[in-house]
Parts: C-alpha cells; structure tokens; sequence
C-alpha cells in the first residue's frame, strides 16, 4: 500500500519521471513560495478528484468517462478558486491563470484515467498523496535552484544577507534563470541529469 | 491599430509557448514531424478562435448577467470540451480530408491549457471594455495565440527532425536536448521584446 505512495517521488515522478503538467512547473518556479503554493494547490485538487472518482468509478458510463473525470476536477478546482480567494489573496494574485488551468493539468486526468478509476478510494487517495509530493519536490527544486541563483534571493530574502555581506558583494545572480529560456534549459539539464542517474544504476 | 499590435504581441513577444508556458504538453509531444506539427497548428488556431467566440457569448449573456462568475472554470471548460466535440463532427461530415489530417490532434485540443488559457486571459484583459471591442479584441488575442503556438511547434519540429541526426550525448538524448533547444528559442523570442512597446 505505501508503494502507492512512494512511486511518485522518483520512478513515476510526474515532472521527471512521466514529464507531465509542464506548464505550471515552469511558469510558477520563479521563487520558492509559489512552488509551495502551487504544490498545495494540485495536490489538493488531485487527492479530492482521485478520491471521489475511485469511489464513482463504477458509476461513469465508459465512453464518456473523460468528460465525468473533467467535470469532478472542475468543481474541485472552483472550490479551490473560492478558498484561495478568500484566504490566500496574494498567492492567487501571484499564480494567476495557472489556478484554474489545474482542470487541464495533465497530471490530475491522467491519474484519474490511469489509477483512480481503476482502484479503491485509499490507493488513490495514496496514489494522489504521492504524486503530489513528487510534484511538490520537482517544483521546490527547480523554484529553489532559480530563485537562489536567477534572483539573489531565498523566500523573498536576499542571499547576501545570509552571510551578512553587502548586497551584491557575495556574488552576481544570473538573472536569466528567471526568465523563459532560463526555466526551459534547466529542466532540460534536469532532465538530463535524471536520465544519467538512470542509466548508471542500470 | 490595436488589433496589430495585440496579434504582434500574443503570437510573438508574448507566445503562448515560449514566453507564457501554456499548452507544453502537444508543444513537446506532437512536435517530432513537421507534418504533425502543422496539423495540430492549425487545428489549435481554429478552436483557439472559435473558443474566444464562445467563451465570450456565454460571459456576456449568462454568466455576468447572473452574477455567477465563480462558475467559470467549469462552465468554460464544459463550453470547450463540448466545441471540441461539435467541431470534430462538422469536419468529419463536411471535409473527410480535412478530418483525415486533423482527426487526431482534435481529441487533444480539449486538455491544452493554453485554448482555457487564452479564453481566461480575454476575461482578464477585456472584460471592463465594451461588448465589441471585447469581443473583436478577444478574437484577435486567440487567433494571435493560436498562430504563436503553430509557429513555436514548427521550429521545434524543424529542429527535432534534424536533432535526430545529430550525435547528442546519451544522457541529453529525446526530452532534455528538446527543452534545451526550448530554452535557446525563446531566447531568440525574447528579442522581439520592444517591438511593440
């Protein structure tokens, strides 16, 4: 049962293992709190929708059972528009569009199509549980690696004030990690670097 | 003149793929022959369009006059998965070849964020203007859109065919050179910063 859990963290990971939901991963990456926030946010929409289509599942008629999936994430992501709204203004006001593109996020339907409608509601609530943490590292890393170096800062703090120097005195950030092409080569590097590892253990 | 400069702005200085990082999924899985590439292009360009229409016929007459904006997400995405659906019949019945060629990217089309995104950027940009302009704007913002996306699919296609060729280290080979050449594309996009100020 703890497998359910365990595979989305590195071999089924979504983002570097099935290289899905990218458009959230690289947009929202530009600091560390809206990968958090981002995180939270699908996770909560994938446990609620895998939970309530696993227990649907016999229920949604075959053929049309896309339309169902994309009709249970759609209310669970309106739920999640309102509470957002309501109690988190800025990081709805930071994330933007990309909260309600959690209804076409990739990762949401494809666990509904490829585990939830075809398991009891604990593996899937498990199931979501996983892959949302293994959103939830790729996403921190790659927001960590490019608020630190793109932007000189960490949690909105500057680096330099870490280590008690001057602004601008421990070292020049490469701003261009914050901007488009930087997220693209470096989830292409990540990539990379997980195909390597890959390869090594064989 | 503001109709340019919004299809300058959405199709290159802002592209939907490579500035906005919407719908990267057909960017990276439909790019690997130019053929391919093409016909999910257009096929994006026309539901891109189509959904702006729609999108802003059901705000202007059900959702703002009812006071139901919290509704949105579902009833936009229920609008467009159903267009999806009602276009792919209408091709198949009038044009086969038509369908032949685009049959496949059509089903697709429904979970690519950027035809829910360009309709939920209409809302956020135009809503405040008047009923026409809104409306031509918001037509204009998804061909623009659409256009942009084709235009980043076939550049990567062009460079996936020939990066098969290419002697890439094995760890980089498949998705990590593409996101790589990616990244160096939009570097070449950013370039058309300021040509709309």
């Amino acid at each position: 049962m703890l497998k359910e859990f365990t595979k989305g963290l590195w071999r089924e990971s979504p983002t570097f293992g099935q290289v899905l939901g990218l458009c959230p991963t690289l947009a929202v990456t530009t600091s560390a709190e809206n990968a958090i926030g981002m995180s939270a946010a699908a996770t909560f929409v994938l446990v609620l929708s895998n939970a309530m289509i696993s227990a649907l599942r016999k229920l949604f008629p075959p053929l049309i059972r896309i339309p169902c999936f994309i009709v249970v994430v759609a209310s669970f992501v309106a739920a999640l528009e309102m509470i957002m709204k309501a109690y988190f203004p800025d990081l709805d006001r930071a994330l933007g569009i990309f909260i309600p593109l959690i209804v076409v996020n990739c990762i949401i339907l494809g666990r509904a199509e490829a585990f939830a409608s075809k398991n009891g509601v604990l593996p899937s609530i498990l199931d979501g549980l996983g892959m949302g943490a293994g959103f939830f590292l790729a996403l921190f890393l790659i927001a960590s690696i490019r608020e630190i170096f793109g932007a000189g800062r960490y949690f909105g703090i500057p680096i330099s004030r870490l280590f008690g120097s001057k602004p601008g005195a421990w070292a020049q950030p490469i701003s261009v990690l914050t901007l488009a092409p930087g997220a693209f080569i470096l989830l292409g590097l990540l990539l990379a670097g997980r195909q390597w590892i890959g390869r090594r253990k064989g | 003149m503001e109709y340019l400069t919004t299809l300058f702005k959405v199709s290159l200085i802002q592209n939907m793929v490579l500035a906005q990082f919407l719908g990267l999924c057909p960017f990276v899985g439909v790019s690997k022959k130019r053929e391919d590439a093409v016909g999910m292009g257009i096929a994006v360009i026309f539901v891109m369009t189509l959904a702006s229409l729609v999108a802003w016929i059901v705000e202007r007459l059900i959702l703002t006059p009812y006071e139901i904006g919290y509704l949105r997400t579902i009833v936009y995405i229920l609008v467009i998965a159903t267009l999806v659906q009602l276009v792919e019949m209408i091709i198949r019945k009038v044009s086969p070849a038509l369908y032949e060629a685009l049959g496949i990217y059509l089903p697709l089309i429904t979970t690519n964020c950027a035809v829910l995104g360009v309709t939920l950027l209409n809302q956020n940009a135009y809503a405040d203007r008047t009923a026409f302009a809104s409306l031509t704007l918001g037509l204009v913002q998804g061909a623009g859109g659409g256009i942009g996306f084709m235009i980043a699919m076939l550049l990567m296609a062009g460079i996936r065919q020939r990066l098969e060729l290419a002697a890439v280290p094995k760890a980089m080979r498949g998705l990590p050179i593409a996101f790589i050449c990616a990244g160096l594309m939009a570097f070449a996009f950013l370039g058309f910063v300021g040509i709309v100020k």
